[in-house]
């Protein structure tokens, strides 16, 4: 046991990697087994996160699991690995919608030695980017994750997905490279990119060597802020960043778009989280108000322009800008008034929105993706009062986008309520604001609904080939354990709040 | 006396060359054969240096052999490679493997195709392992002139003639400037050696060192590819055949910037630290120039060339930052840019073959028939952008830490080579691999053969492992930039 | 005047038995019959090889000594460049046994012969009546030789050419000669006490008298005519071994008559060498003919030797012997393929070498070698030979006279690489050129095979020919 004490994190990390390697050494033509080994070698992760979360111990502070082992010694950067409550959720979250999107990708039927590869590569990409320790390791994570992202738009996405997943390159590299020069800049002043001895570090240097004596050092330290702030403000997205977002969403595969959604927007996320305001504690106060409006145009024109979609699959695309619009509301009240307790609670709302949309998003994503594996359109205006043709799925539909919606009861509700309860006395005109926005919120995921289940029935889905089929086994199980956590957590969020709420006292 | 390893890889390519020529001409699978063993014994040997170097920590030169070869002057044949030489070692001993294997379908003369490559080889490995200032010269030029004839010969038509002509006068200029450099420092060192490792002690006088380090430096850049005499190497890169380009590429701009390095930096290192700030430029404007003329290109072999001016370019970037992230950075960034580049080479070569123009516009849909060349391209392009995990990342990374010592405002200027990369990288992934095949070529496109597939398998691992475990490389490069970090202080 | 001695017989052990062969070829002209006087041929090469091997085995000199009075010195200046001249003979004659009108006419061999009797003399003459004498017995048999083909209009003019420039700067070296008697009362080669502007008068006149010889800028004319129109074998003769007697000459000349004026001369024939070279590579430049391009680039090469001259130090003298050996070797191949293309393809042009690789891969390569050799790379006996004059040139502090002779060896890197193009790249027009085989008959094959690698040798091995030369340099000093 002890074995598995000391090296769960790598363990979770590359088990992925070893997975892959196995499916490669499979038989290109042998789907079945693929698939197979793909779902079960994924839940490997996820049984590992699952011991991981109840070993970890959230009464400690600072850092658990630590590993480190030596990666590129000559500048000083480690393999360090370590989880405290807000990683945690992350890594879980990571490692549930894997296996999910692998079950939800079981109708893919092209290239899917390949794809399976790509996949379980993501998932090492992203769960190397919340376990890194090392702000270089963080950032080689973070790159590598647009690898198989990129390929699985481009190989497996529908029409324009060459457009689409050079643009999302292309932005998210854009973005990364200030990310890339101010990380350099940590590095060569301090010698280290170890996370743990940066924190100490860099929000008290007060002065540098090797920058023109004309630079002040806050000057610096305001550059790099901006070069963090929008490489994971084009991730998150965050408007004016977001434009790459609906294109990719919309033109991943499904599973593609579950994990984009679900995981890939949570780096950014957590990246505001885990370097930005340890690193820039004074930066991020004094432009919280910047975020906040930021953050504020992100919930209302994502709104907005969710409601002005007539494709399904954009419309779910928008909706993210605007969920993650609140999480980023929560980080920039924390940034303006951390260690109060409405900063707290801003923060744990904005945490706990992280996993919430995760599980919404993703789960919005998959039941797009089944109607239109049976339909082969996305068009809102091609739908309508589908709902006595396939009841089940409309049942799932209908709790998904209520969950989306932020019905008290269910998990969206509860996060949205601590965001705003924290912000409001922080930044009151931002939230209040938002508040609006989220008006729109219900106006759109009600449209959505409308569209596609209520109305006059489109014959066209009734009768003969195009007849529209229930919803399958298979996909309910995708959804079974969503559906399970997004009831959970809006009934009785507690047992996960506790651990982000533990982190967030210990970090901020 | 100790096995003569470094001796038998640098012959074993020349000896094979010479009794290659022998062959008849018209046994051209027997040459084949014979060269494809003598390549695999060669880099079979390299690796066993290189592996050897690595599990025992060496440091210093290693494996020397020593043979007075012209007493009276104090030249000698001095063989020994240190933590920047042993990769390269590995380098060329990959190149030449994987460029036998690339080129078994030559079907022109193969016979002097082989023998000039091998010549061309054994060179290369001559001037890596030179531990003698006359030695390197001697190897130099060896590796040199086979490039003529190999580009004039079996380049492509359009332009070899005026390709090779221009490689090797530019070539040849920049080494007899050296040379006559090197001949001033062996007069006035007093010392009456070629020995480096003599050279190194000589204490010439920091006036001398700025006198001569630009010609000495430059002239030897010129081969590592240098902005503003860069000019031969797109032309060279783009008329010769696909191994030559994977040579000329993947080793022998290397051959330049060691050089360069070897000789200029460490034995003037005065000269050096005067100088650097006009490397400096010139390497900058080489990484962002390049890049920047890659993106216009829409001749694929044209972009890959430039490409490899800009990743020069940040070798000698890593060079003139004198310090240990830039140099180790430029060391790995040889190994990784000379198998990258050789990989691209390779496919580019692969694709002109089979679709016989290299115009981006005329191509498409590849990766459907070719998915092992295409795999490797992209591969070879993530390595390009320096994406982490990749051996571009391993290799750039301290590059630009260096430089941020420096000059971080250059660092700045020249990480936006970074995004250009990425932009033409994707740009022709997506327009050779991924649109649709154009209706021309339908049809005409056939998948690779299994050697080429070797190849590309090889190449990939290196690159990905590498990127993957930096401790298979960096620890041994280190310990040949603390030496030169030694002559830095010293001086 | 003591009794002859055995030293005496060694000193002059070459020309002996030179002439025994000689007369011996004469008298198997008349023996031989028809088709078997070829075998003269065989004679001539093998015999010289034999005088080579005695000569190397016994009549190697001990201490520098004066012989026959001090008329020669018998020291290892003369013997090296008498080795030289040997071979260059072994490989002319091999050379000529396939040209029609040249082989099968003993005369030809004992010209040869008498020429190479001559040089010997040069080399190791240490008086001035006795050097102008060699001079002479060297001269006039080649201008035979270069005019041998009287019904080729050409080779007539080549002959007359070289005979009237011949003696008109034989002529001005004699008057040079006359001159230095004149001051110094004695015709034995001794150091020159004089004033400076009567010294340089003196040098003037040598360097035009050798300047011929050796065919340095001015003093050029006759050689790319002569070159051209003689038998290809004379013409490779004519620019090697002819010229290293020149360099024999002028090396003993200079050293020992007027070393207190080493740097006058030495800025002469530096501004000689730079005009040499610059020119001969210029014109080569914009040759068309195989024999007039490396006649123009034998030129360019006296211009890198005498820079080895010029450097007048230990390493100079020595790097100009070895450069000779080199450019012998070099020099010889590259005529001696000639020659045989020539013989074969019957014509001299450049272009028509267009697809010689595919007709004679062998002979491509041997060109390969010979050409990147003259154009100084390694690993080639060229290359070595350069570094070695311009490293003798650095040492004495005549920098800019390398950098001219770096500059240049990239000129002429160009048109050598030209040449090479042809060769290799063109092809015969709409022919398919395995259909026009270049047949090599045994003598071409042995020479050139021999010849280059010795090319190669040298070019690798150098440390004990250098050491040889280092040996000889030593006599001057």
């Amino acid at each position: 046991m002890d074995f598995l004490n000391t090296n769960l994190l790598s363990l979770i990390l590359f088990s992925p990697v070893a997975a892959a390697l196995i499916i490669f050494f499979l038989p290109k033509d042998e789907l079945k087994l693929i698939r197979w080994t793909a779902l079960i070698s994924s839940l490997v992760p996820f049984v590992l996160s699952l011991v991981l979360w109840f070993r970890f111990d959230p009464n400690k502070t600072g850092f658990q699991f630590e590993e480190q082992y030596i990666w590129y010694k000559a500048i000083g950067s480690s393999l360090h690995l370590g989880v405290d409550g807000l990683s945690l959720t992350m890594v879980l979250l990571t490692t549930l919608l894997t296996p999910l999107a692998i079950l939800a990708s079981f109708t893919i039927s092209e290239k899917v030695k390949a794809y399976m590869m790509l996949f379980l590569f993501l998932e090492t990409g992203m769960l190397g980017v919340f376990l890194a320790l090392d702000l270089l390791i963080f950032f080689v994570f973070w790159e590598i994750g647009l690898v198989p992202m990129y390929f699985l738009i481009n190989q497996w996405g529908s029409a324009n997905r060459n457009y689409a997943s050079l643009k999302f390159m292309i932005y998210t590299m854009g973005g990364s490279l200030g990310l890339l020069l101010a990380t350099q800049m940590l590095g060569v002043a301090f010698g280290t990119y170890d996370l743990t001895r940066l924190f100490d570090l860099w929000p008290s240097a007060q002065a540098l060597t090797n920058i023109p004596p004309w630079l002040t050092i806050s000057t610096i330290k305001t550059i790099a802020f901006w070069a963090f702030v929008i490489a994971f403000a084009v991730k998150v997205p965050l408007w004016p960043f977001h434009t790459w977002l609906p294109d990719a969403h919309t033109e991943a595969p499904t599973a593609g778009s579950m994990i984009l959604a679900g995981v890939l927007l949570k780096l950014g996320a957590y990246g505001f989280l885990r370097l930005v305001l340890p690193l820039y504690p004074e930066q991020a106060k004094y432009f919280a108000g910047a975020l906040a409006f930021l953050a504020t145009a992100a919930i209302v024109f994502g709104a907005f322009g969710s409601y002005g979609q007539t494709d399904f699959k954009r419309l779910v695309a928008y909706s993210s800008v605007n969920h993650m619009g609140f999480v980023v509301l929560g980080i920039a009240a924390a940034a303006a008034a951390s260690g109060t307790t409405d900063a707290h609670i801003a923060l744990n709302g904005a945490i706990l929105q992280m996993f919430n949309h995760g599980l919404s998003a993703a789960g919005m994503f998959f039941l797009v993706g089944v109607i239109y594996e049976r339909t082969h359109t996305r068009n809102l205006n091609d739908f309508g009062g589908l709902f006595p043709l396939v009841p089940v799925y409309g049942g799932i539909l209908i709790f998904t986008s209520m969950a989306s919606l932020g019905l008290p009861g269910l998990n969206g509700f509860v996060s949205e309520f601590l965001v705003v309860r924290g912000a409001w006395p922080i930044l009151t005109t931002y939230t209040a604001i938002s508040m609006l926005g989220l008006l729109f919120t219900g106006a759109y995921i009600l449209k959505g609904i409308k569209q596609v289940l209520h109305g006059p029935l489109n014959e066209h889905w009734a009768h003969g080939e195009h007849k529209l089929t229930e919803i399958n086994t298979r996909e309910i199980i995708v959804m079974a354990p969503l559906m399970a956590l997004i009831l959970v957590i809006g009934v009785w969020p507690a047992w996960i709040l506790d651990v982000i709420n533990r982190a967030v006292v210990a970090l901020f | 006396m100790t096995f003569p390893i470094l001796s038998i890889i640098v012959f074993t390519p020349l000896v094979a060359g010479m009794l290659i020529l022998l062959f008849p001409a018209e046994r051209k699978t027997e040459v084949r054969v014979t060269a494809l063993a003598a390549a695999t014994f060669a880099l079979f040997l390299s690796g066993w240096v290189y592996v050897q170097y690595l599990i025992n920590n060496l440091t210093g030169y290693q494996f020397q052999e020593y043979v007075d070869w012209l007493p009276a002057l104090g030249i000698g044949y001095h063989v020994g490679v240190d933590g920047m030489s042993t990769p390269l070692v590995l380098l060329t001993g990959v190149v030449m493997f994987t460029g036998v294997l690339i080129s078994w379908g030559i079907e022109d003369r193969p016979r002097e195709f082989f023998a000039f490559l091998f010549i061309l080889a054994g060179g290369v490995f001559g001037v890596f392992v030179s531990l003698d200032l006359f030695q390197l010269f001697f190897f130099y030029e060896i590796a040199v002139f086979p490039m003529y004839l190999l580009i004039a010969i079996w380049g492509w038509v359009k332009t070899r003639e005026y390709a090779a002509m221009k490689l090797t006068l530019y070539l040849f200029v920049g080494s007899v400037v050296s040379l006559v450099g090197a001949l001033a420092m062996y007069w006035t060192s007093g010392m009456h050696t070629f020995d480096m490792l003599q050279l190194e002690r000589a204490g010439f006088t920091p006036e001398f060192q700025r006198i001569w380090f630009l010609p000495v430096f430059l002239g030897f850049a010129v081969l590592g590819g240098i902005w503003p005499f860069h000019n031969w190497s797109p032309d060279g890169h783009v008329a010769a055949p696909t191994a030559v380009s994977m040579f000329h590429a993947g080793v022998l701009m290397k051959l330049g910037a060691f050089a360069a390095l070897r000789v200029g930096i460490m034995l003037l290192p005065e000269g050096a630290k005067y100088w650097s700030w006009l490397i400096m430029a010139f390497a900058a404007i080489a990484v962002v120039y390049g890049a920047f003329i890659a993106f216009v290109q829409t001749d694929f072999k044209y972009m890959v060339g430039f490409s490899s001016v800009s990743h020069m370019g940040l070798v000698m970037l890593g060079f003139s930052t004198l310090n240990s992230q830039g140099l180790l950075g430029s060391g790995v960034q040889m190994f990784s840019h000379g198998v990258m580049t050789a990989l691209f080479f390779a496919v580019v070569g692969m694709i002109y073959d089979r679709a016989h123009t290299r115009e981006i516009p005329e191509l498409g849909g590849m990766a459907k028939v070719m998915p092992f060349a295409a795999i490797g391209f992209i591969i070879g392009g993530l390595v390009s952008m320096g994406m982490p995990g990749f051996s571009g990342f391993v290799a750039e990374f301290p590059i630009f830490m260096g430089v941020w010592h420096v000059q971080p405002w250059v660092a700045i200027v020249a990480s936006i080579s970074i995004v250009i990369t990425a932009a033409y990288i994707m740009r022709n992934i997506r327009d050779v691999f991924f649109r649709p095949m154009p209706e021309h070529l339908e049809g005409h496109i056939h998948d690779v053969n299994v050697l080429d597939k070797i190849a590309i398998v090889l190449l990939c691992l290196l690159m990905v492992g590498l990127g993957m475990i930096p401790s298979l490389m960096v620890p041994m490069v280190q310990s040949g930039v603390d030496n030169i970090l030694r002559l830095l202080g010293g001086a | 005047m003591t009794a002859y001695n055995s030293t005496m017989i060694l000193a002059i052990l070459p020309e002996i038995l030179l002439l025994v062969l000689g007369v011996l070829v004469l008298l198997f002209d008349v023996v031989w019959k028809g088709e078997k006087r070829r075998a003269l041929g065989w004679l001539t090469a093998g015999g010289t090889a034999l005088i080579s091997i005695v000569t190397l085995l016994i009549g190697r000199p001990g201490e520098p000594q004066s012989v026959f009075g001090g008329m020669l010195r018998f020291d290892w200046l003369g013997f090296a460049f008498k080795q030289i001249f040997l071979l260059g003979a072994i490989a002319t004659a091999l050379f000529m046994m396939d040209i029609e009108k040249l082989s099968r006419r003993g005369q030809a061999y004992a010209l040869l012969l008498t020429a190479t009797l001559g040089m010997s003399l040069m080399a190791s003459a240490a008086d001035l009546v006795m050097l102008y004498l060699a001079i002479e017995t060297t001269s006039i048999p080649l201008y035979v030789l270069a005019g041998f083909l009287l019904d080729d209009d050409r080779s007539a003019e080549a002959g007359f050419k070289y005979l009237l420039f011949g003696a008109m700067t034989s002529a001005v070296l004699l008057y040079g000669f006359s001159l230095l008697y004149g001051f110094t009362g004695t015709t034995s080669l001794t150091s020159f006490v004089g004033s400076l502007p009567l010294a340089l008068g003196l040098v003037f006149l040598i360097v035009v008298g050798l300047g011929f010889k050796i065919s340095a800028v001015p003093f050029h004319f006759w050689a790319p005519d002569t070159y051209e129109g003689s038998p290809t074998p004379v013409a490779g003769f004519l620019s090697t071994a002819s010229k290293a007697a020149g360099f024999a000459v002028l090396l003993r000349l200079f050293l020992t008559a007027f070393p207190q004026f080493v740097e006058q001369w030495a800025a002469v024939l530096a501004v000689l060498a730079t005009v040499t070279m610059t020119v001969g590579n210029l014109l080569a430049l914009a040759q068309k003919n195989i024999k007039r391009l490396l006649a123009y680039s034998s030129i360019a090469h006296a211009g890198y030797i005498l820079i080895g001259v010029v450097a007048a130090s230990k390493l100079g003298v020595a790097s100009v012997i070895f450069y000779l050996i080199a450019y012998l070797l070099t020099n010889l191949a590259a005529f001696g393929i000639a020659a045989a293309f020539g013989r074969a393809a019957g014509s001299d042009e450049i272009a028509s070498y267009a697809g010689l690789s595919r007709r004679s891969p062998g002979l491509a390569f041997a060109m390969l070698v010979a050409f990147l050799s003259l154009a100084g790379m390694p690993p080639f006996g060229g290359f070595i030979a350069k570094v070695l004059v311009f490293t003798a040139a650095v040492e004495t502090g005549w920098v800019w006279l390398a950098v001219v002779g770096v500059v240049n060896s990239i000129i002429g890197l160009y048109y050598y690489l030209t040449v090479l193009k042809v060769v290799y790249l063109y092809r015969m027009e709409g022919e398919n050129e395995e259909q026009y085989p270049i047949p090599l008959t045994r003598p071409y094959a042995l020479a050139l095979t021999t010849l280059s690698i010795a090319i190669l040798v040298i070019g690798v091995l150098f440390a004990p020919w250098f050491d040889s030369a280092s040996l000889a340099a030593l006599n001057l000093f």
